[in-house]
């Protein structure tokens, strides 16, 4: 699945970027593959995303996550 | 004297890098611009031990040394100049505890550039409340540094700090990792062509953007011996840099950082779920927004009615104290109420930019992007416009330069373009003026309707903005990829210190930026309706007696400066734009005054104060203070058939064409740099301009 479709509060691992789309600044902040990644709060439309990415607390667009692959955690 | 040591401080945004640069040089700062850009410069100095003094530069934040804005090009560019004369003999990469992760990227890419590194944890005050404990010995070795444990809030560990820098020359200059082991071939290829270049060095002027003077990415692509690689594989390259440096941060970080969850405790999380909230989040926004607005035209009122009535009686003082003349009258009538119009700004401007840094400082701001980014975009802009939005209601300039932060070159761009829509203080006087002269007193649903007027006003001055906003975003064909990240820092309590220093800064800035304009306008005005060409001016004394040989002395001396202002430079001027503004139901008094504001929109009734006091020689008996006696005279003004100069129709064709028009050549001198050409400034001036001249001209020939 990709990261647009978690869920609020759900956490996953990324397993895979996109690297066409997504931003080189993207991967400094922490999004790369293995690291673990929560929706901590959406905006009305679940437009953007608040993550928090391997302790980094970030927002991207929804149009952003769509690129980037992640793997569910079921607690 | 010794030479002082050069320290550049860098780090990424968020982690305090600016309050150890105010604990480091306290007031002994100053801001300037790069040459060329309009990054800002924050520079200061810093008195070590043993007499030892150090200059500090406080280089923009950044999250990586590929840099990806102005302000981050900075930071990489000064890095790999040796010959700058601010290139530093140290470098300071400030980090926070809570996100060393993160931070350590930026350490170890400089690192690489083998300059001397001391690393700098700030916010240790909070260890123990998240549960983090650090092995510093580990992480010195591991990192090839030394590290200073500091607290800029608690204001410990900077002594330890200056202790580093002092020393300076032990420090190790060794890289803590090899990142080019990523792709060895290309690398080795690369260190074989350039063998006397530091490798990391070349390979970030491959990879960026930027000038760096004696080497560019054309002179390493022309080397023949070494191939070049494809956009598409360099940034493959590249991630798998980042992706190497995390390994190794990670490896680090696994000995020399333990958090211990369990004793960890977030406000964090309990404040985001009320202020990122669907509902409760904007109304927290719009309660604060209406807070500033209070602040601004409320509150302020107080400070600013005391500078009007001291400038005021200080322009009276000049006027009886001084001996008559032209100079006089240029002392007391242009420059003192000029400059009193500037002064007048600042308890707002001050209340705005406090608003502002305690917003950014407590971490709030990004809430506000995060929140509006979905209504922002559907006119086109990004959150990140709400920023330089809501700073365009005090001065467009800080606001262009505001939108740096937006990745998108698009949202950017409509951003800067929309901003000048925004009812900025410099309006704020000639709405005032107008408002009182042709508004009727009175209430509606207990408001009066000049308040009502103002508050008007400003919204049109939104929906202008937003409107353009939402056009622009159809008709600008540029092609930018759309994406926005933005940060959410931690919640802090902001350091009054860090506030403080920018609200001296950002004020002081814009006094002298706007007085400069001020004087110079000034002077310009009083030449130009101080003489004038050909014999209609010279002798208008005896031309005005021969046509009106029994006018009384007073008259007389009336007429003849009427008609000198006429023939005067500035009149001529007046005259010969009066057809074009005649529709709109200006004289060409007032065309002197739109003239003049085209430098700048507060100049309009310093312009007007000079012109009318000029026409006008039998003085005034009452004691009114300056603005009342402007107004005075502009509500006598009559056309020559009579008719009042200043009515209902008038006023309002004209508070509108100042709604609209761009009128500030500051704003677009910033455009200019910015956007980096003529073009959209130009745009700016015509279509803003065009607007206003149409909007004016149809509610007058309406109103009329």
């Amino acid at each position: 699945m990709t990261l647009a479709e978690l869920k609020r509060g759900q956490q996953g691992v990324i397993t895979d970027v996109s690297s066409i789309h997504i931003p080189l600044k993207l991967l400094e902040m922490g999004c790369l593959p293995g690291n673990s990644v929560e929706l901590v709060q959406v905006a009305p439309f679940s437009d953007p995303m608040y993550l928090n990415i391997n302790g980094s607390h970030l927002a991207i667009r929804k149009e952003t996550a769509v690129h980037i692959l992640i793997e569910c955690v079921d607690e | 004297m010794s030479k002082q040591i050069n320290v550049a401080l860098i780090g990424n945004p968020n982690t305090g890098k600016t309050s150890v640069f105010n604990s480091l040089t306290g007031l002994n700062q100053k801001v300037g611009n790069y040459p060329g850009i309009t990054v800002d410069k924050k520079e200061g100095i810093c008195k070590l031990p043993r007499g030892v003094k150090a200059h500090i530069i406080d280089l923009p934040g950044t999250y990586s040394l590929n840099a990806s804005s102005l302000d981050e090009n900075v930071v990489i560019e000064l890095l790999l100049n040796k010959n700058d004369k601010d290139f530093p003999d140290v470098a300071v990469v400030v980090t926070d505890v809570e996100n060393l992760k993160r931070n350590l990227l930026l350490f170890t890419q400089i690192k690489d550039l083998e300059i001397p590194t001391i690393l700098v944890i700030n916010m240790s005050d909070r260890m123990a409340y998240k549960g983090i404990s650090l092995d510093i010995e580990h992480l010195e070795e591991r990192l090839k540094t030394k590290i200073a444990l500091i607290s800029t809030r608690k204001n410990t560990g900077i002594g330890e700090l200056k202790e580093l820098i002092t020393n300076y020359k032990t420090l190790s200059t060794e890289p803590c990792m090899n990142a080019t082991s990523i792709d060895k071939d290309y690398f080795e290829s690369l260190q074989k062509a350039f063998p006397n270049q530091l490798l990391y060095k070349l390979w970030l002027v491959i990879t960026q953007d930027v000038n760096f003077g004696k080497i560019d990415r054309n002179t390493i692509d022309a080397v023949s011996d070494f191939k070049t690689k494809s956009k598409t594989d360099l940034k493959r390259l590249q991630q798998k840099e980042t992706i190497k440096r995390y390994q190794f941060i990670n490896d680090t970080l696994k000995k020399g950082q333990t958090i211990d969850l369990k004793s960890a405790k977030d406000i964090r999380i309990k404040l985001d779920r009320l202020l990122t909230h669907k509902v409760w989040g904007y109304v927290i926004f719009a309660a604060i927004l209406l807070l500033i607005f209070q602040a601004i035209y409320d509150w302020a009122q107080v400070p600013m009615d005391f500078i009007d009535s001291t400038f005021a009686s200080f322009s009276e003082w000049a006027k009886t104290t001084l001996p008559e003349g032209a100079f006089s009258d240029l002392i007391a009538e242009g420059l003192i109420p000029g400059l009193g119009g500037i002064v007048i700004f600042i308890p707002q401007i001050a209340f705005l930019f406090l608003f502002i840094s305690i917003l950014e400082e407590s971490g709030y701001m990004s809430r506000v992007v995060f929140l509006m980014d979905r209504v922002m975009r559907r006119f086109g802009l990004s959150g990140k416009s709400v920023v330089p939005l809501i700073s365009g209601t005090a001065c467009a300039i800080p606001a262009v330069m505001a939108t740096r932060n937006i990745e998108s070159w698009k949202e950017r761009l409509i951003t800067i373009l929309v901003t000048p829509f925004m009812t900025c203080s410099a309006r704020l006087p000639v709405y005032l003026i107008i408002i009182a002269l042709v508004i009727p007193e009175g209430r509606f649903l207990g408001l009066s309707y000049q308040a009502l007027t103002l508050m008007l006003l400003y919204l049109i001055g939104f929906g202008a903005a937003v409107g353009s906003a939402y056009l622009l975003s159809k008709v600008l064909k540029i092609k930018s990829k759309s994406f926005f990240v933005i940060e959410m820092p931690n919640y802090k309590l902001p350091l009054f210190k860090n506030v403080a220093i920018t609200v001296i800064e950002k004020t002081k800035t814009f006094v002298f930026e706007a007085g400069k304009i001020i004087l110079a306008i000034s002077i310009i005005l009083w030449f130009l309706a101080s003489y004038g060409p050909g014999e209609q001016f010279n002798n208008a004394e005896t031309i005005v007696q021969q046509a009106n040989p029994n006018a009384s002395e007073t008259v007389l001396n009336d007429m003849i400066a009427e008609h000198k202002l006429e023939h005067s430079y500035i009149g001529i001027i007046g005259k010969t734009i009066e057809p074009v503004i005649q529709p709109l139901g200006y004289d060409w008094k007032i065309g002197i005054g739109l003239v003049t504001s085209f430098a700048a929109r507060e100049v309009f009734v310093g312009t007007l104060a000079t012109i009318y006091s000029v026409g006008s020689a039998n003085e005034l008996d009452d004691e009114d203070e300056a603005m009342s006696t402007i107004k005075g005279r502009m509500a006598e003004e009559v056309h020559s058939d009579g008719r009042k100069v200043f009515t209902f129709p008038s006023g309002i064709s004209l508070l509108l064409f100042y709604a609209f028009a761009m009128q500030c050549m500051s704003t677009l001198a910033i455009v200019k740099r910015e956007t980096n050409s003529w073009k959209w400034p130009v745009y700016q001036l015509v279509i803003m301009s065009g607007i206003a001249y149409f909007v004016a001209l149809v509610a007058f020939q309406i109103l009329k």
